[in-house]
């Protein structure tokens, strides 16, 4: 099962480090990464394997909105079909 | 590969312009709980709401985590009630208090269903039901009422129509000291349909399966920033904008119909794809009217900008879901609709105006704070109006009108939460009651004839 993650926030040192360490920490392989810094704007999604993490979706979207709130950036992780159902036909 | 403009987009419309889903409602059958008694059918009523929908709430709260999108409300609806107590028909209050306790236990929002279907004449059965409407309402918390009184098929039933006008007056009596609160959970029906998740006008009809998951998913915000994003189109741009745009919310409730019916051991049932406003700015039907370019909402235009809205939204809501059902459309609730309440407050728009958008539009005349002093026969007579729009035009309309004890034109009524606020709109003050006093029924249309 693959998720997006997506961090956005002002931009600073260590962001990537800090949120690849937190998901490998959870048994989340991250298969694809794209950022981009708009303005003073780190902008990142990431498509991750979600399928050997060591809980569930719902509680991983939770604790990472936790931990992005520690470093003050915005973190969510969605199952990816919300974003395949909306843009496809 | 993924498109990171529409990941971005998807955030977007939840974390700005409240993308949300508004209601998994799971509709269950109460005929099996039909017992010798009235207080052994309350006490069926009872166990069997709370086990069909007992991992109502978990499993929201789990598919909201998963997908990132708000779930604002659970609720449960319920086969009329009035048939369920039809062989003791002075017990109903039992079972709506029992189902009230069971949308506690449940820890739901709202459970519909204190419901009679009496569009084509009125049984003595459920005459004793709709009386006992307002005691009920006024001693339960989440349980919502609605009465079908007419159907494009069928006709008016006006005995109906004109007894309504009293159990509303009577309702608000009953809750005077909440400000008539009672009547926001009470809805008269033309058309009513059997699968409608959005309340007060709920209920699981006799023509369902057991049990059944509908969705109704929401977005006026998302439609109104996609009609800002393009200032210069013209109309049929416009309507194509909010098609696409309808498309993408009614997907997303799709979704979460599916996943929730699996997972809940339900069949999906359909989405309804209705902007359903909230007071919150930005969630508003109207202010996506004045978007389009009226200066406010009731002011001419106001019709025909409603009439391409509704229609771009069930163009795209159909196309993005297999089953499409409910109201599905766009609501026009006065209190709960931030344009909707400062055009009142303003006086630029009336009762009169809004009966006229309803003719085009998902609905009726909905959440609208009238002064207390209006006749049962005023309430009647306005009932009676809108069940004629819906009859001849087959579509379902509804009357919620809340006639606040105590109070008149120029103050106003404060609700809270999703009902919001509603200041008081004047109505006509020539008399209807010879008109309603005639009772009988107004044949069915001529159109009705299809077969």
């Amino acid at each position: 099962m693959r998720a997006v993650v997506t961090v956005v926030g002002k931009d600073k040192t260590g962001i990537i480090s800090r949120v690849s360490t937190f998901l490998a920490e959870k048994g989340v392989n991250i298969l694809d990464i794209s950022q981009t810094i708009l303005e003073d704007y780190f902008a990142m999604i990431m498509i991750v394997d979600v399928s050997k993490a060591t809980l569930k979706l719902a509680d991983l979207a939770e604790e990472s909105r936790v931990m992005g709130e520690k470093i003050g950036m915005s973190v969510r992780v969605q199952h990816e079909d919300i974003f395949n159902v909306m843009h496809g036909v | 590969m993924f498109n990171y403009k529409h990941v971005l987009e998807t955030i977007e419309m939840v974390e700005r312009e409240h993308l949300d889903i508004r209601t998994v409602t799971m509709g269950i059958s109460l005929l099996p709980c039909v017992r010798a008694t009235g207080e052994a059918t309350a006490q069926a009523v009872y166990d069997r709401v709370c086990k069909k929908a007992e991992n109502i709430v978990k499993v929201t709260r789990e598919l909201s985590g998963e997908y990132g999108i708000p779930i604002v409300n659970k609720r449960v609806s319920v086969t009329p009630v009035s048939l369920v107590c039809a062989a003791f028909p002075e017990k109903a209050p039992l079972i709506g208090r029992a189902l009230d306790r069971a949308a506690q236990t449940l820890g739901i929002d709202f459970l519909g269903g204190y419901s009679a279907l009496v569009h084509k004449g009125t049984a003595d059965y459920e005459e004793i039901f709709l009386k006992s409407i307002p005691e009920v309402l006024a001693s339960t918390e989440m349980l919502c009422s609605s009465v079908n009184v007419g159907s494009s098929k069928s006709g008016i039933n006006m005995d109906a129509v004109r007894l309504m006008g009293q159990v509303i007056k009577d309702t608000a009596s009953a809750t005077a000291e909440k400000d008539g609160f009672g009547c926001a959970k009470l809805v008269v029906f033309c058309n009513a349909v059997e699968d409608n998740p959005f309340m007060a006008g709920a209920f699981h009809g006799v023509g369902e399966s057991d049990t059944v998951i509908n969705v109704g998913v929401s977005g006026p915000g998302v439609v109104q920033h996609a009609v800002e994003a393009v200032p210069e189109a013209d109309l049929a741009e416009l309507a194509e904008t909010i098609k696409c745009t309808a498309f993408k919310i009614t997907r997303a409730g799709q979704l979460i119909a599916k996943e929730a019916a699996k997972r809940l051991n339900a069949r999906f049932g359909i989405v309804d794809l209705s902007l359903a406003p909230t007071p919150a700015r930005g969630d508003s039907v109207a202010q996506i009217l004045e978007g389009i370019g009226l200066e406010s909402v009731g002011t001419h235009g106001t019709t025909a900008c409603l009439a391409m809205l509704n229609d771009a939204v069930k163009k795209g809501g159909v196309m993005a879901s297999s089953m499409v059902g409910g109201l599905s459309g766009a609501f026009i609730p006065v209190s709960e609709d931030i344009g909707m309440i400062e055009a009142a407050e303003r006086g630029d728009i009336n009762l009169d105006k809004l009966e006229a958008m309803t003719a085009v539009c998902s609905v009726g005349l909905d959440m609208i704070a009238i002064p207390g002093n209006t006749s049962a026969e005023t309430i009647s007579a306005i009932i009676a109006d809108e069940a004629a729009i819906g009859m001849i035009n087959n579509k379902t309309t509804a009357v919620r009108v809340i006639p606040v004890p105590g109070k008149g034109v120029g103050e106003e009524v404060n609700f809270g939460g999703l009902l919001g606020r509603a200041p008081i709109m004047p109505v006509h003050d020539k008399s209807s009651a010879k008109f309603i006093r005639r009772g009988g029924i107004i044949p069915a249309p001529i159109h009705s004839n299809k077969n």
